[in-house]
C-alpha cells in the first residue's frame, strides 16, 4: 500500500503551500506597484530614503543589541550556576524563565508604568535614560525563555563539571571561569539565542508604543495609517528579516562546541585523507 | 543571585502590583468590588469577543495543522516536501505582528490582491458578499497564518511517536483505515492535540500588535482595552485597569498549565 499516489496528502499539503505562500506573492506584488502602470522598486527606494526609517530602525537595533547583552550576563552565569551546584533550584528557575510567555508584554508594561512612573519609588519614566533602560529590560524579559532554553542546552552539550574542576585547579575564579572556559565553549547556542531574541525585539510593538520610545514596531504602524505601499514593501523586508535570523540561529544551534562556521580546507581534506 | 533580583523586579513586583491592584478600590480599600468591574457588560464583551477570536484561529489552526501535519508525516510524501514544510513553519510562526497585518492587507484587504483576482477573474466580489479583512473571520484568518505553522511544529513529535507498528498491528487484527485512525490514532494523539490548542488560544489571546495594526482600535479585544487603558485611562477606574491585567493573567494561566498537564500525559507515549 506504500507504493499507491498520495492523492490526498498532495492535495493537503498544496493547500498548506498556497496558504502560507499567495500572501507573500501578494504582499510582493502589491509592493512593486507604487508607480502607476508599472511594476518597480519605488516603494523600496522611498523607504531606505526616508531618514525617519534609518533613525528608528538603528534605535530598535542599539536597543535589541543592548538586550542581548544583558540578557547573556544574566542568564549565563544563572544557567551555569543551577547546573553546577544547585539543581534543586532548577523547577524554579525553569519555571521564571517560562513565566514571560504567559504574562503578555501589555500586562508587564503596565506594572513597569506604574511601579516605575511618576511618583514611584524609582521613577525611571522621568528621564529619557530610564525609559530606555526599562525598555532594554522588557526587551530582555521577552527574550529570556529563548535565551535561557538556547543557554541550558548549550550546557548540557558540555561538561561543565570536569571544565570547571580543570579551571579551578589551574587557579581560575568563578568568574573567570565563566567568562573564559564556560562562555567560549557555549557561543554557539548564545549566538543562537541571540538571533532568535533579535528578531522578536527588533519589531516589538507593544512595549516600545506604551514606553513612548521612537522604535521599529511604533514607526510601523505609523507607516501603515499613513501610506499604502510602503507598508507592503516593509512586511517583505520583516520577511526576509525573521528568515534570516531563523537560518542563523539554526545553524549556530547545530554547530558543535569548538566547532566553526566555515571549516577551514585544511581540515577538511584531512579529513577526507583519513579512510 | 541578579537574576532572581531581576526577576523579582521587572516580573514578580509588576505583577503582584497589578494584583494588589486589582483586590482595591480607587480609595485604597481593600474589595472585590473592582473584581466585580469585570462583569460589567463592556468589560464581559471584550473578553468574550477576546476568546471567541482565540477560540476560532486556535480551532481552525488546530484542526487544519493536525491534518496537514499528518499528510506531512504519515502520507507517504517525499522528504524534503516535509523539510521545507518545518522550516517555513518555523519562520512563518514567528512572523507575526504588524508586518504581517501588512501581508494581509495585500492580500485580502479591499485592494488585495487575491480580492482583486477573485473579483475580475472568477467574477467572486468577497467584499459585496459580506467578507472583510477587518471582521471576526478576516482576522481569524490572519492569525492563523501564525498559529497554522506553529501547531505544525508541535504537534510533529507526537505525531512521529504514532509508531508504525501499531498501525500494522491493527491491520493485521483487520482493522480499515478508518478504524485505525478513529480507535487506535485519535486516542493517541487527542492529549497532544488538546494540548497544542490550548496554547495556541493563549498564543491568540495575548495578540496585540497584529490586531492593532489591521483595526486600530476598533476591534476592542482585551488586549486593546488594556493598551488604550495605559494611554489613557479610558476606562476612568485604573484598578478596573489592574483587574483586566489580573483576568488576562489568570486565563494565560490557566491554559498553560492545562497545556503542561497534558503535555506530561501526551508524553508517556513518546518514549
Amino acid at each position: 500500500m506504500s507504493r499507491q499516489v498520495p492523492v490526498l496528502s498532495v492535495v493537503i499539503a498544496v493547500l498548506g503551500a498556497a496558504f502560507f505562500i499567495v500572501p507573500l506573492i501578494a504582499t510582493f506584488n502589491f509592493s512593486l506597484r507604487m508607480k502607476r502602470g508599472e511594476l518597480s522598486f519605488e516603494a523600496y527606494r522611498s523607504v531606505f530614503e526616508s531618514d525617519v526609517f534609518v533613525s528608528v530602525l538603528s534605535f530598535s537595533a542599539v536597543a535589541s543589541m543592548l538586550a542581548i547583552l544583558v540578557g547573556i550576563v544574566i542568564v549565563v552565569p544563572t544557567a551555569y550556576w543551577v547546573r553546577l551546584r544547585v539543581p534543586r533550584m532548577r523547577p524554579v528557575v525553569e519555571f521564571l524563565s517560562l513565566m514571560p510567555l504567559i504574562i503578555p508584554p501589555v500586562v508587564l508594561v503596565f506594572g513597569y508604568v506604574r511601579i516605575y512612573g511618576t511618583g514611584s519609588f524609582l521613577p525611571m519614566t522621568m528621564t529619557d535614560t530610564g525609559t530606555n533602560t526599562l525598555l532594554v529590560i522588557g526587551y530582555v524579559v521577552l527574550s529570556i525563555p529563548y535565551m535561557y532554553r538556547a543557554v541550558d542546552n548549550g550546557m548540557a552539550s558540555i561538561d561543565i563539571a570536569t571544565l570547571t574542576e580543570a579551571a579551578e585547579s589551574l587557579g581560575a575564579s568563578r568568574l573567570r571561569t565563566i567568562a573564559f572556559v564556560i562562555f567560549p565553549n557555549i557561543r554557539s547556542a548564545i549566538v543562537s539565542g541571540a538571533f532568535l531574541t533579535f528578531s522578536i525585539s527588533l519589531g516589538e510593538f507593544v512595549i516600545t508604543s506604551l514606553l513612548n520610545r521612537p522604535g521599529f514596531g511604533p514607526y510601523l504602524v505609523q507607516m501603515g495609517q499613513d501610506y499604502a505601499y510602503q507598508p507592503a514593501a516593509l512586511a517583505i523586508m520583516a520577511f526576509a528579516f525573521t528568515w534570516t535570523c531563523m537560518v542563523l540561529m539554526e545553524v549556530f544551534a547545530n554547530l558543535k562546541p569548538g566547532q566553526r562556521l566555515l571549516r577551514q580546507r585544511t581540515s577538511t581534506s584531512v579529513e577526507k585523507a583519513l579512510p | 543571585m541578579p537574576f532572581f533580583l531581576f526577576a523579582f523586579m521587572f516580573l514578580i513586583a509588576p505583577i503582584f502590583y497589578l494584583v494588589n491592584g486589582a483586590f482595591q478600590t480607587q480609595d485604597g480599600q481593600y474589595s472585590l468590588e473592582t473584581i466585580r468591574g469585570l462583569f460589567a457588560p463592556e468589560i464581559l464583551n471584550s473578553f468574550s469577543l477576546s476568546i471567541r477570536l482565540s477560540l476560532a484561529s486556535a480551532g481552525m489552526g488546530a484542526i487544519f495543522g493536525l491534518i496537514l501535519a499528518y499528510s506531512l508525516i504519515h502520507g507517504g510524501l517525499p522528504s524534503w516536501v516535509r523539510r521545507a514544510f518545518m522550516t517555513f513553519s518555523g519562520v512563518a510562526s514567528n512572523f507575526a505582528g504588524v508586518p504581517l497585518a501588512f501581508a494581509f492587507i495585500a492580500t485580502l484587504g479591499r485592494l488585495g490582491l487575491v480580492t482583486l483576482v477573485l473579483r475580475d477573474f472568477l467574477g467572486v466580489n468577497i467584499y459585496a458578499s459580506g467578507f472583510s479583512l477587518f471582521s471576526f473571520l478576516g482576522l481569524a484568518l490572519t492569525y492563523l497564518y501564525f498559529q497554522l505553522p506553529l501547531m505544525i511544529l508541535m504537534i510533529t513529535p507526537a505525531l512521529e511517536g504514532l509508531r508504525p507498528e501499531w498501525r500494522e498491528a491493527a491491520e493485521s487484527l483487520g482493522a480499515t483505515r478508518r478504524q485505525y485512525l478513529s480507535r487506535v490514532a485519535m486516542p493517541l494523539l487527542a492529549p497532544s492535540v488538546l494540548g497544542c490548542f490550548l496554547l495556541l488560544f493563549a498564543n491568540a489571546f495575548g495578540t496585540l500588535a497584529t490586531i492593532y495594526a489591521l483595526t486600530g482600535a476598533n476591534f476592542q479585544v482585551v488586549p486593546i482595552v488594556l493598551f488604550q487603558q495605559i494611554r489613557g485611562n479610558v476606562l476612568y477606574n485604573p484598578n478596573l485597569g489592574y483587574a483586566i491585567a489580573v483576568g488576562m493573567i489568570v486565563l494565560m494561566g490557566l491554559s498553560n498549565t492545562l497545556y503542561f498537564i497534558l503535555r506530561r500525559r501526551a508524553e508517556r507515549w513518546q518514549k
